[in-house]
């Protein structure tokens, strides 16, 4: 089995079981020379010089741009905005088209699901224009009835906005599906990518998105550096979301012309190394492969997933199936807080996330206030598992609730 | 397993079975303490004879280090004046904030078992729920 944590000098020198992943995952080398070797070789403020360096500069941030475009299946490249991560451009899509296609007695459909940063942007959309916050439930198991979807979308109905990949429960979603309810309907739709970029092979034309928003740093690159893709003749339409220097045409003292997109919508110098570390990012992921980053990440967490089963004491939130979780398993410990079973973790060298996950809606609906959530990356091994589980089977004793036996 | 962890058995029986975690129904006062971030939430129930806390509970959802912390600190301000609550208390956020010395750190009798959370900065918040709550109470009444 190969070894893809000598691709990752983190991973190298720090024995830490990083099973964070959903929340950043670690950088390879590669990534690391992208952004170093642009700061050493082509910097330059992109899109304004004249000279050799920012021709090089605008040339290299315009690659990644393509190389965006050719990963998620965009039409053209200027459908493809960097912002900083999905928050940005999830708030990009609310204060841009949200705030100027919203009105009294519009509907704004989101899904239980969210991330807040893919719900706090709808709440401000409705706070501000009057209209109806409506939500799509998903079942105890997480799964989603279409019919009950469907059931939700009318002729009121502006947007939906959905997680293509649950941050919390692992699970996809059938966006596609959604995306035509919507459309049926007259609204658009939102998918945010955060959580399935990482996993799974997108494409928004197939998808039939009008807008998906995913991050670099879950995808190996660089923090920072975040997408939004938007369907041409909505984002032509658009009014910007921030404006000052690189958006603009001409300006004159009371008025200014905008630029073009993709530039309408990139305000301010960008973050051209953190495009290029996306762009190494992209390439090492295809790299090693969707197929080569499912089975791995399906075989350890599924690995992981049975053999807690048979320990005492722990409940998993979700699919019973280790191939709808995505490698992300959530979970929790009878009697002990999620605080202090992440605590134990972290006292044997295992790197968890404990609480709501920002998601707090999501965990109220299924009946959880905190809970603990390890979430494996194609670099995660059956060692990092048997650490991981060594580690839990342990919690409750530690915690002064007698030994546990296995089942 | 070795248990590297910092849980010894002062807190694990303090927060598995807690001395002072019931209602108190005709409390003198009652204060709701919460760290937002991580869903702790305890009441804070008091009775108040003059200058004396004559008894206190409380009752609530929370880590086994907010939960605790708050028993521990029942059973040392029970009986005592107000003012010395205080002070232990203000000696109790020395002790997090990895300023007291090891005299004072003695003088917390078992609130001590939790000297290693200034090594914590995650769980601060957490240890100190319950002392932060009796002193708003106090303050409050004063």
């Amino acid at each position: 089995m190969k070894n893809y944590k000598k691709d990752f000098p983190l991973l190298m020198q720090n024995p830490t079981v990083y099973i964070d992943n959903a929340a950043t995952a670690q950088r390879p080398q590669a990534v690391l020379d992208a952004v170093n070797g642009f700061y050493q070789r082509h910097n330059a403020n992109p899109l304004r010089g004249i000279y050799e360096l920012s021709v090089e500069a605008t040339e290299d941030y315009e690659n990644s741009r393509r190389a965006v475009q050719r990963f998620i299946g965009a039409a053209h490249p200027e459908e493809i905005i960097f912002t900083r991560n999905t928050t940005e451009s999830i708030n990009l899509i609310a204060y841009s088209y949200g705030l100027s296609n919203v009105a009294e007695g519009d509907e704004v459909l989101v899904s239980i699901m969210e991330h807040h940063s893919g719900l706090l942007p709808w709440q401000m959309v409705c706070r501000q224009t009057g209209a109806k916050l409506r939500f799509i439930e998903c079942e105890s198991d997480g799964s989603l009835d279409l019919n009950k979807v469907e059931a939700l979308i009318n002729d009121k109905t502006k947007i939906v906005a959905a997680t293509q990949v649950s941050n919390v429960l692992g699970r996809e979603y059938p966006i596609r599906e959604i995306a035509r309810m919507a459309h049926k309907n007259g609204a658009v739709m939102v998918a945010d990518g955060a959580q399935s970029t990482p996993h799974i092979p997108v494409n928004v034309t197939e998808l039939g998105v009008d807008f998906f928003a995913f991050s670099g740093h879950k995808l190996y690159g660089p923090m920072g550096i975040g997408v939004l893709y938007g369907k041409e003749e909505l984002l032509n339409k658009m009014p910007p979301f921030l404006t000052g220097g690189e958006m603009i045409e001409s300006v004159a003292r009371d008025s200014a012309v905008y630029a073009e997109i993709p530039h309408k919508f990139e305000a301010g110098t960008v973050n051209a190394a953190g495009a290029v570390g996306l762009n190494a990012a992209i390439d090492y992921v295809k790299g090693v492969g969707f197929d080569e980053i499912h089975r791995r990440e399906f075989e350890v967490s599924g690995y992981a997933l049975d053999r807690m089963r048979e320990i005492d004491g722990i409940n998993i939130i979700g699919s019973d199936k280790a191939e709808e979780h995505n490698g992300i398993i959530t979970f929790t410990v009878d009697d002990v807080h999620p605080h202090d079973i992440s605590e134990i973790l972290a006292s044997d060298g295992v790197a968890v996330r404990a609480g709501h996950h920002c998601a707090q809606p999501l965990l109220k609906h299924l009946g959880y206030r905190a809970t603990v959530r390890a979430s494996f990356a194609f670099y995660n091994t059956k060692e990092d598992a048997d650490k991981f589980l060594e580690s839990i089977s342990t919690v409750r004793e530690r915690m002064g609730y007698g030994k546990q036996k296995l089942l | 397993m070795e248990n590297r962890s910092f849980y010894n058995e002062i807190l694990t029986e303090h927060n598995i079975h807690p001395d002072f975690k019931h209602d108190i129904p005709d409390a003198d006062i009652v204060l709701d303490g919460v760290n937002p971030s991580c869903g702790d939430e305890i009441q804070l129930k008091l009775k108040i004879d003059g200058d004396i806390i004559t008894d206190g509970a409380f009752v609530g959802d929370g880590c086994a280090i907010s939960q605790a912390s708050t028993d521990i600190m029942l059973g040392m301000i029970i009986g005592r004046k107000k003012e010395e609550a205080v002070k232990m208390g203000n000696t109790f956020m020395r002790m997090i904030r990895g300023e007291a010395s090891e005299e004072e750190i003695e003088s917390l009798e078992e609130a001590s078992a939790l000297r290693d959370i200034s090594h914590m900065p995650a769980r601060v918040k957490c240890a100190m729920l319950g002392w932060r709550t009796l002193s708003e109470a106090l303050k409050n009444e004063s």
